[in-house]
């Protein structure tokens, strides 16, 4: 997955690609990079002109040292968007990138016309000795595979196959989602109070079996932004747009349907 | 040669087949009255050596049984005030998980004034699963180490002048740390590294001592060599040094010292963690994690689990047998890595019995260390700088 263009943003170097003709659409990646290639952007590509953005810190975008949250991410990427010129642009942000998206509504209530939030992290629902989000640094890689792919074999990088420039960067965004997720875990405590200011109408879509958090946080995240519902993919577990792109698809472009 | 007595103060009486031991091994395992005996037992083990003319060394871990010392400086302290004429090196105040660099400061000082100057004052960034029992996050571990030790040698050296510090980890008002050291301008400090070469280079530029643990002679030769070349560089800047951990056991008998080694390698071997909480993102490079993704274990780490005791005699990370084979064994270390000055010794593991580690010591400290003693500590750094010339 070639970058197509780099833009300097802030002292950050981020990677864009763009798929596709029509309606620009801003895509944020899950902190596995796993979009680029994915049948799910295809499918997109047909009605929208997909842009891409590789969050910094991953793919090939940089991370300079004062990145320590998703917040300093989503500074960048809203100055990103006036440098391209999307202004109230659909967006739709995976995991990680759902976070960062949230991030960026609740810092500019203008910056999207609205919002696909993809089992996105981001807020603590729960008490301080309960888990709202499986602590993947505690279960290791095979486990969290387990818990976030419905068939962690059938999405599982192959390894061996994959020259040192991308181990490399697969290296690096593990780096890097830990830099912004090992403390507070997976979420920013500000940003539940924050989220009322999300004015953009918000679709939360979650897959029925994500093992790393449960679809009541689903529902919880929800409340929080005014107006919000959630749809829930059946077979699928934390990225259902990798698991059923066709279903996932066809809820976000009802949702979009709108003003498409 | 300075020689030193070690052990992480093990709880091994758990079930031995758990496999694994590290951060999650459950605390009902863990039997308090048991627990009092072997810390009294082991400050015991500490006064002896204090007794037998050795140094002590201590370090800390969290969430294992391996160690249950849990906080060096307290050992140390206790030490400070018991013991008599040893050395007592904390190796080390892992002071990016401690998180207060003031604090260590302090703490350091003061057990520097107790013992009267007897302190050698080592950091550490930490073993890689250190990170989930302090939840430091791992891809700062290495900056903290070094701005750690920044700050507290700053505020060391800040006689009558308190100063603010905003730095990027910590913030402080008005630095002003009571009490001061004894030994001015502050201890020696110490620093552990295992094979960034990055770690002995920094070391020798500010005359810190370089120690590293159980690695093969082969695997130590090039960073002492490395710290041997930039302390001559950087015009010998003072103290200083390089600093070697064997398995060490001394005992009458061969067949006495084998099985004295067979105890210690349960350090070895009964220690575990899982694969991943000795890899947390972030706390090696990102060139280090391309090799990990292309190999899942390095054959060091699985040739010292499973290898018979002449192999690790060879490799140098196990020195063990009669008083005159362990002094060979020293020397032949010293010349294989171009010399060292600190031998530290960990020379009790595991279920080691009180009587066999007392022994073992005794025999090192009449036998062994009278011989080795007199082993160029300076040689290796004039051969450096011949070379260098």
């Amino acid at each position: 997955m070639a970058g197509d263009e780099f833009v300097t943003i802030g002292g950050a170097e981020i990677e864009i690609m763009r798929r596709g003709k029509g309606m620009p659409l801003l895509l944020l990646p899950g902190e596995d990079m796993l979009e680029g290639e994915s049948a799910f952007v295809a499918g997109l590509a047909q009605r929208f002109e997909v842009v891409l953005a590789s969050p910094p810190g991953f793919g090939r975008s940089s991370r300079p040292d004062w990145l320590t949250q998703p917040a300093d991410q989503a500074y960048l990427l809203l100055s990103l968007l006036k440098k391209l010129g999307l202004a109230r642009v659909p967006a739709i942000g995976c995991s990680l990138g759902g976070w960062i998206a949230a991030e960026m509504a609740v810092m500019d209530d203008d910056c999207f016309a609205r919002l696909v939030l993809i089992d996105p992290y981001g807020v603590k629902l729960g008490g301080p000795t309960e888990r709202d989000f499986a602590d993947i640094y505690q279960l290791g890689p095979a486990k969290t595979a387990a818990l976030k792919f419905r068939e962690p074999d059938t999405m599982k990088r192959d390894l061996a196959r994959l020259g040192d420039e991308e181990l490399s960067r697969i290296a690096r965004d593990r780096e890097s989602f830990a830099r912004f997720a090992w403390e507070p875990y997976l979420h920013n405590p500000k940003l539940k109070h924050l989220l009322y200011r999300v004015a953009a109408p918000t679709l939360i879509l979650w897959g029925e079996q994500d093992g790393i958090a449960s679809v009541d946080y689903a529902r919880g995240f929800a409340k929080l932004i005014p107006g919000a519902r959630v749809a829930t993919i059946a077979d699928a577990a934390h990225y259902p747009h990798l698991e059923q792109p066709d279903a996932m698809l066809r809820h976000i472009g009802e949702f979009l349907g709108a003003n498409a | 040669m300075r020689a030193w007595h070690f052990t992480e103060m093990p709880y091994p009486h758990y079930p031995q087949d758990e496999p694994a031991t590290r951060i999650n091994l459950p605390n009902k395992f863990f039997d308090p009255k048991l627990g009092a005996e072997l810390y009294n037992r082991y400050l015991d083990e500490h006064m002896i050596a204090d007794e037998l003319g050795l140094d002590i060394m201590l370090n800390e871990h969290h969430q294992t049984p391996s160690c249950i010392d849990t906080c060096a400086p307290l050992t140390a302290a206790i030490l400070a005030r018991q013991t008599k004429q040893a050395r007592i090196c904390v190796l080390g105040n892992p002071i990016g998980h401690r998180n207060d660099p003031i604090r260590v400061a302090e703490e350091m000082a003061m057990v520097d004034c107790i013992s009267r100057g007897r302190l050698d004052c080592g950091f550490v960034r930490g073993v890689p699963y250190e990170v989930y029992a302090a939840n430091t996050n791992p891809t700062y571990t290495g900056e903290k180490l070094w701005d750690g030790i920044d700050l507290v040698l700053q505020a060391w050296r800040a006689i009558g002048e308190p100063f603010n510090y905003e730095g990027r980890f910590w913030h402080r008002r008005s630095i002003n740390v009571w009490p001061r050291p004894l030994q001015t301008p502050h201890p020696q400090i110490w620093v552990t590294g295992s094979s960034d070469l990055e770690t002995p280079r920094r070391c020798a530029e500010r005359g810190y001592v370089f120690a590293n643990f159980l690695l093969p002679h082969d695997k130590v030769r090039p960073l002492f060599d490395t710290y041997r070349k930039h302390f001559v560089e950087h015009g010998l800047p003072g103290g200083g040094g390089c600093a070697y951990m064997p398995l060490v056991h001394v005992a009458d008998s061969e067949s006495e010292a084998d099985k004295g080694a067979e105890e210690l390698r349960w350090y070895l071997t009964a220690p575990r963690a899982e694969p991943h909480f000795r890899n947390p993102p972030g706390y090696m490079p990102v060139i280090a994690n391309v090799k990990a993704m292309r190999a899942t274990q390095g054959p060091n780490e699985r040739a010292a689990r499973t290898a018979s005791l002449d192999w690790l005699r060879d490799q140098g990370i196990l020195i063990s047998g009669t008083p005159d084979n362990v002094v060979k064994q020293i020397k032949r270390f010293y010349d294989l890595v171009g010399g060292f000055d600190h031998l530290l010794m960990m020379d009790h593991a595991g279920f080691m019995e009180h009587e066999r580690t007392v022994k073992a010591m005794t025999l090192f400290a009449r036998e062994v260390y009278p011989q080795i003693k007199d082993l160029p500590r300076t040689a290796p750094l004039k051969v450096a700088r011949a070379a260098a010339e």
